[in-house]
């Protein structure tokens, strides 16, 4: 494929935290509409390269091309404004607020009362709320988490903060989602739900989603196609198909079983 | 927790499922305090109004600190500083120039909030005890500064004589009057602090306290967001400082000192960090400890004339360290927290369990 239907271009970046190389030149494109799925060993700096997305990591090496913008020395806010959204590997929410207040917080990007509209709340800043409460109820629906809109995150299970904080990555209204282990740590059925969720947002907005997954069964099932990492680098990259034949990925995984 | 709710009763639109005052009688209550307050005068004496005007700037510079500790989590030991700031400017503003006060007390606020401002800048890049550690600057530098910097205007470490409030030829001189002046502006920054917590700023407080990393990343500007938290806590405190200069008639750079900030920040946790009950808890009673205090010292020094000299400066001391250790370890959400519950079981009785 051309570049003029690159979505996102990670472009050789290399990341060193002290004597550890957490990344090594790791190149690859994302095309709009696609679910590409990052995979490897634990430490192969799976996270690293969503972090390095998010500006929340500066690689020394390479750049990040984003619908043509180059935002590898944009900082993260900036860098949530143009349409990236994600969820972490260890859930990281608003723990203080409901489960509303935390998609409310993330309709942010999108409000523009003002700090005095603010302080006297009544007329637009009000006006603002009302009407984001829609699209933030929408999600909500969507995600079938009504029944606990009102209560506090931090007092929720696992698998219901996981749903909560994929719903305060939708509220964004993001044109890219990164996922970071979306599934981890889950039993079955809400893995089952999991998956359900994202292939539905994939296919009702034509998202684009890039998704970081240790279940390999999982990635075949829903990724068009995958980039393998190992100690760093990226040693392939095709359809899961492609993927699973591939002897280098059986080696790292092989390896990691040991 | 979930909001608990009457049983039968639901909300029709989002505005009415965002509001926090409910009901009719509700509304009719909080009025009917509010007309008694106003009305106190006529009831009480003339000490007691004294207290509540007291109580009623405590809590308005409480209520600055919350915002900036309680509902952003950036701590700070500089709230007195910012009070002394309001205080000079409002003083400065009716001698100098001869403003009115209700023009003269927004200037020290909004020129409080300024100095917050620069104060807030090392927010972005410490935390926690080093921040502490900065806005303890703030209570070094203010003070030092009134005390040196433009001697002929500042007056030095004496200070400065504050004008009584005129208005419309009236000159508000005792607690009485006073009392319209505070219970007002009380009113006003209520308001805003509840207005704040409800809107997106609020939010957005509360997204850099409970998980700044997330925030960032989520499109929170960080920066942007922690010093509007330390612009408003200074404006609030340079209200609180303006009203209190005016009615001591008096200010110099310890009038607010550093013994005020910790006792603000007591007076927070107290009462209860990031809740819009908690300034007005934790001043009422922290306030009434030390009038205890206060009353009990002469008592003290009866009985035991030989040890108790100074009992009334030891009192309070004793009293706010003991009442802050017990809640620190007890109920470290403080009333705020305990009067949500007591709420919340009154609602669904008679079953509460
Ligand atoms: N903030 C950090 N400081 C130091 N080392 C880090 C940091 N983040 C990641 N690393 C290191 O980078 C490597 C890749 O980590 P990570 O991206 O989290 O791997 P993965 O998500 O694939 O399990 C690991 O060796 C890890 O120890
Ligand atoms: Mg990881």
């Amino acid at each position: 494929m051309t570049t003029e239907t690159t979505f996102l271009k990670v472009d050789n970046i290399s990341l060193r935290f002290g004597g550890t190389q957490a990344l090594t030149s790791v190149s690859f494109d994302v095309y709009p509409g696609e679910i590409l799925a990052i995979i490897g060993p634990n430490g192969a700096g799976k996270t690293s390269v969503l972090n390095c997305l998010n500006g929340f990591y500066r690689p020394y090496q390479g750049q990040i091309i984003f619908d043509r913008k180059d935002l590898t020395r944009l900082p993260p806010h900036r860098i949530a404004q143009m349409g990236v959204a994600r969820t972490f590997q260890n859930i990281a929410l608003y723990t203080g607020l409901s489960t509303l207040d935390n998609l409310m917080a993330a309709r942010n990007i999108h409000m523009r009362a003002n700090f005095l509209q603010c302080l006297i709340y009544w007329g637009p800043a009000h006006h603002e709320d009302i009407a984001h409460r829609v699209q933030v109820e929408e999600i909500i629906d969507f995600l079938e988490i009504e029944h606990i809109r009102k209560a506090i995150v931090g007092s929720l299970p696992y698998g219901l903060r996981k749903r909560v904080e994929l719903g305060r990555a939708l509220a964004l209204e993001p044109r890219l989602l990164l996922l970071d282990e979306p599934m981890t740590g889950m039993n079955q059925e809400e893995k089952e739900d999991m998956a359900r969720f994202i292939l539905d947002i994939h296919e009702r907005e034509h998202m684009t989603i890039l998704l970081i997954e240790h279940d390999m069964g999982l990635v075949m099932d829903i990724a068009d196609r995958a980039v393998v990492l190992d100690f760093g680098a990226k040693i392939a990259d095709g359809s899961p198909q492609e993927i699973r034949a591939d002897p280098a990925v059986i080696n790292a995984y092989l390896g990691e079983a040991n | 927790m979930t909001v608990l709710r009457p049983a039968g009763e639901f909300d029709t639109s989002y505005a009415e499922d965002m509001a926090t005052i409910r009901r009719k009688w509700q509304w009719v209550l909080l009025f009917a305090s509010i007309i008694a307050l106003y009305m106190l005068p006529l009831y009480a004496s003339q000490s007691m109004v004294a207290l509540v005007n007291r109580i009623c700037i405590t809590i308005i510079a409480v209520q600055g600190l919350n915002l900036l500790t309680g509902y952003t989590g950036q701590i700070s030991l500089g709230q007195a500083a910012f009070m002394t700031t309001g205080g000079y400017i409002s003083a400065l503003l009716v001698n100098e120039l001869g403003w009115p006060f209700y023009f003269s007390m927004p200037a020290a606020a909004l020129g409080a909030g300024v100095i917050g401002l620069i104060f807030g800048l090392p927010s972005l890049r410490v935390k926690g005890f080093y921040l502490v550690m900065s806005t303890l600057a703030a209570q070094f530098i203010i003070p030092w500064f009134t005390r040196n910097a433009f001697k002929d205007l500042l007056n030095g470490a004496q200070g400065l004589n504050v004008a009584v409030p005129v208005i419309f030829g009236l000159e508000i001189n005792t607690p009485q009057r006073y009392l319209m002046l505070t219970l007002t502006a009380l009113i006003i920054t209520t308001i805003i602090a509840y207005n704040v917590s409800r809107s997106r700023l609020g939010r957005a407080f509360i997204t850099v306290r409970d998980n700044d990393l997330a925030a960032e990343v989520l499109g929170v500007n960080l920066f942007r967001v922690k010093l509007q938290a330390f612009f408003l806590a200074a404006m609030f405190a340079g209200l609180a400082g303006a009203l209190a200069a005016h009615q001591l008639r008096h200010i110099n750079s310890e009038t607010f000192n550093l013994t005020d900030s910790i006792i603000l920040m007591g007076m927070l946790v107290i009462g209860g960090l990031g809740s819009n009950l908690g300034p007005f808890f934790g001043a009422i009673v922290v306030e009434m400890l030390i009038e205890i205090a206060t009353i009990l010292g002469p008592v003290f020094s009866d009985i035991l004339p030989s040890t108790a000299y100074g009992a009334v400066q030891a009192l309070r001391p004793l009293f706010f360290g003991t009442a802050l250790m017990l809640f620190l370890i007890f109920e470290p959400r403080g009333l705020a927290y305990r009067w949500n519950l007591m709420k919340a079981a009154w609602r669904l009785r008679p079953f509460s369990h």
